[in-house]
């Protein structure tokens, strides 16, 4: 940016205060639009409940209430995840002085019924007095009493499924900005510490302590004037969309994390990297962006402050490997996502060589209610070393699919059982994966055991982004591993010899496993292909690509072993042969 | 096909107009190719090398590298089947190979008139509704392998009807 005079940085920091001024009174004039209104409809609209006809159903609902003159009265809201995804579309009816009711499966026609049978009658009578609905609506009714919602914690989908994430007015008139705000009075090290002291940890898998990566880039001097805050929205493990939710219902919150991080480390500029899958959290990202340059949240002197900060969004094209955070700065910078050796770290040499912090989606939308609520709010959440909620989006065989929010500390059971209210086949719960492609499987033994970090590390997974896969008896564990197994090999960009290599002619050892061809031999063979993958890989990808297949291996030894052509006969008794090879030192140099 | 190549410079010329002066716009400036054309026409590469003074090597090295971009010309309808871990276990691979019985062609590939093209995705972000099928944009929940012969009639025939509006 370019340099300005004294006085010119007056005049832009007083606009920042009328902008400031302008931003909280667009919170009042929302409080103000909606006060008048006996009930709200809250319709969910994010990508799974849209490709279930959501759009259809908010045309039947706004049109009814038209017809019947409600308009005026009801307001209609399409909002973000409300999280039973399997059971979309979802409809949220609140009524004043009602206790609110969710209809599932919302079809259009389900949606004229609810109109008229529902809150037409509601509207006419006292609060007190029983609503009397029909068999049919009693049956679409799904109990908000469920242990899917009522074991939930709620920082991050806070907003989600209850406020619409295009208006901003209603992030302002629900606190939103107040973090940056705050942060914004505070010196830099004060928001620093505030972040260190709440405890919180990299969402993306790794679990990395955010106040610590922040506080390693505000050490880092500016190349060129510039330092770069970066929001990794790469989410590609298959069978995890909280980050698509997440920004998709809450990219307001999202930025305000980003900014309140840029403060803290002098970061000058951002940059948002979102998979090209998700149009959705892209467009409201998009949205975001556009609002927040319009009222001065975005630019130079914001709020009447000393701060600049800009932030732009890049797309991605389709590489898993592009979560992992050096490859994403390469494709960042319009390249090939391959990833390079750290050091040096992002936050010494990143983006275009200049120091830059990586975080993901869902420790940014962490941020601003950490600021709000004071770092010992948030870490009386969760366990010992683990603070806070974890989103998890369930997933497979499960009844209750969809995306939770909960205590860190939940125990397997308690999310497999009550919050995913068993499986969806009625068929004995076998095991659960988690961390997708990296992670590795929890069996049905394990049910007591606490979601967080390093036990999830100990058992031989880890708590990845969130994927949790439900698997039920007839699941082939030897399937499942293969099949993460080749998701891998091919998602492997080929730049080092062990993920490549290694990774190939384990999956052909799977493959012959697999059609019953496999001997004692064979398996012996992976876990050592395993072993020289996990310490000689360049980047997490290739370490953590035989998880799936080692931790199978470990739980369900008995299913490889019906289908090894010497599967019965007794083990040979042989040692732990050390791995050997020009690979091996690449990561201990 | 002179014409067409001519044309596709000229709107690429016009797309990379707002890259040019953006660092690190190489991709950014082929999903908006694609966006338009449905593919990464050569013609448009060329372009995009001389105007953001990129080798062609790199620019190919580029597209090869992620999934999302395609070299050629797709089918009218594009077939994205869901074979991420949820869809996986609750029975894609049943519904790829009822695509591949109908259409005749493996993914990645384009039936002969040109009309059907399948790839296979890695999850669209809607598991709660799998296995997952989206055809150019539509969203096809809790597809089985016996829904899919209607699912390509479907299509076949609103292909036809349009073709004979037109």
């Amino acid at each position: 940016m370019a340099e300005l005079t004294q006085d010119q940085i007056e005049k832009l920091k007083a606009l920042g205060r009328t902008q400031k001024e302008n931003l909280l009174k667009l919170g009042e004039e929302f409080k103000e639009r909606v006060k008048d209104y006996k009930a709200s409809i809250y319709t969910c609209n994010a990508t799974s409940c849209h490709s279930g006809g959501a759009a259809n159903v908010i045309e039947a609902f706004k049109e009814s209430l038209a017809t019947m003159g409600l308009d005026k009265d009801v307001r209609m809201v399409c909002t973000g995840c409300m999280g039973l995804c399997a059971s979309g579309p979802l409809a949220r009816v609140e009524i004043k002085g009602r206790k609110p009711m969710l209809y599932e499966h919302v079809t259009p026609d389900v949606a004229r019924i609810i109109v008229s049978e529902h809150v037409a009658p509601a509207l006419k009578q006292n609060a007190d007095e029983e609503l009397r609905l029909s068999d049919f609506l009693k049956k679409k009714e799904l109990s908000l009493d469920l242990p899917f919602f009522t074991k939930q914690r709620k920082i991050v989908l806070r907003l989600l499924g209850h406020s619409d994430p295009e208006d901003l007015g209603e992030y302002i008139a629900n606190g939103g900005y107040q973090g940056l705000m705050k942060a914004l009075t505070m010196k830099p090290e004060e928001v620093l510490d505030i972040i260190k002291r709440s405890g919180l940890r990299g969402r993306g898998g790794a679990g990395f302590p955010t106040g610590t990566k922040w506080e390693m880039l505000s050490k880092a001097p500016l190349v060129d004037g510039e330092k770069f805050m970066v929001c990794n929205g790469d989410e590609g493990d298959p069978g995890a969309y909280m980050d698509s939710c997440i920004l998709g219902g809450g990219s307001h919150a999202v930025l305000e994390g980003m900014m309140i991080g840029a403060y803290a480390t002098g970061a000058t500029s951002g940059w948002f990297y979102i998979r090209a899958e998700y149009p959705l959290a892209i467009q409201r990202m998009e949205l975001a962006i556009k609002q927040a340059k319009r009222y001065g949240i975005l630019g130079r002197n914001i709020f009447g402050t000393d701060f600049n900060f800009m932030a732009d969004i890049r797309y991605g094209a389709g590489a898993f490997v592009c979560g992992e955070e050096t490859a994403l700065l390469a494709s960042l910078e319009g390249k090939r996502g391959t990833p390079h050796p750290r050091p040096p770290y992002p936050t010494q040499k990143g983006l275009f060589d200049k120091p830059t912090a990586i975080n993901n989606v869902e420790t940014l939308a962490n941020i601003a209610p950490i600021m709000v609520n004071g770092p010992e709010w948030f870490s009386e959440v969760g366990t010992a070393t683990s603070k806070g909620t974890k989103v998890f989006a369930i997933t497979g065989k499960v009844k209750h699919s969809g995306l939770v929010e909960v205590p860190m500390g939940t125990t397997v059971g308690e999310m497999v059982n009550d919050i995913g209210g068993g499986t969806s086949s009625g068929k004995p719960f076998k095991a659960v994966q988690t961390g997708g492609p990296s992670g590795g499987v929890i069996p049905a033994s394990e049910l007591h055991m606490p979601l967080c970090y390093e036990e999830l590390k100990k058992i031989g997974s880890m708590m990845g982004s969130g994927g949790m896969i439900i698997m039920d008896q007839d699941d082939s564990m030897v399937e499942i591993a293969k099949f993460y197994l080749g998701f891998t090999v091919d998602e492997s960009c080929g730049k080092c010899a062990p993920c490549r290599i290694g990774g190939y002619q384990m999956l052909q050892l799977m493959n012959k496993i697999a059609a019953g061809k496999g001997t004692k031999a064979d398996v012996v063979k992976i876990k050592e292909i395993g072993n020289a993958m996990r310490k000689a890989s360049l980047c997490g990808l290739g370490q953590t690509a035989p998880n799936p297949v080692l931790s199978t291996m470990k739980f369900f030894k008995d299913e490889y072993d019906a289908l090894l052509i010497d599967g019965n006969e007794p083990d040979e008794v042989k040692e732990d042969k050390p791995v050997t090879g020009c690979t091996i030192n690449i990561k201990n140099n | 096909m002179a014409d067409d190549k001519e044309k596709i410079q000229e709107e690429t010329q016009k797309m990379l107009v707002k890259w040019k002066s953006k660092r690190g716009a190489l991709i950014m400036a082929l999903h908006e190719i694609q966006g338009a054309f449905g593919y990464v026409p050569w013609a448009a590469m060329e372009v995009t090398s001389r105007e953001l003074d990129i080798p062609m090597a790199r620019i190919y090295s580029v597209l090869t590298f992620y999934n999302y971009f395609k070299l050629k010309a797709p089918g009218k309808v594009v077939i994205s089947i869901c074979d991420g871990t949820a869809c996986h276990i609750k029975g894609a691979p049943a519904v790829i190979n009822a695509f591949r019985k109908e259409l005749g062609v493996s993914e990645g590939q384009t039936t002969e008139d040109g009309l059907f093209y399948t790839q296979i995705v890695r999850c669209l972000g809607c598991c709660g509704l799998a296995p997952v099928v989206v055809v150019n944009g539509k969203t096809y929940g809790k597809v089985a392998g016996v829904d899919v012969p209607k699912i390509v009639a479907e299509w076949r025939e609103k292909m036809q009807s349009e073709e004979q509006g037109v």
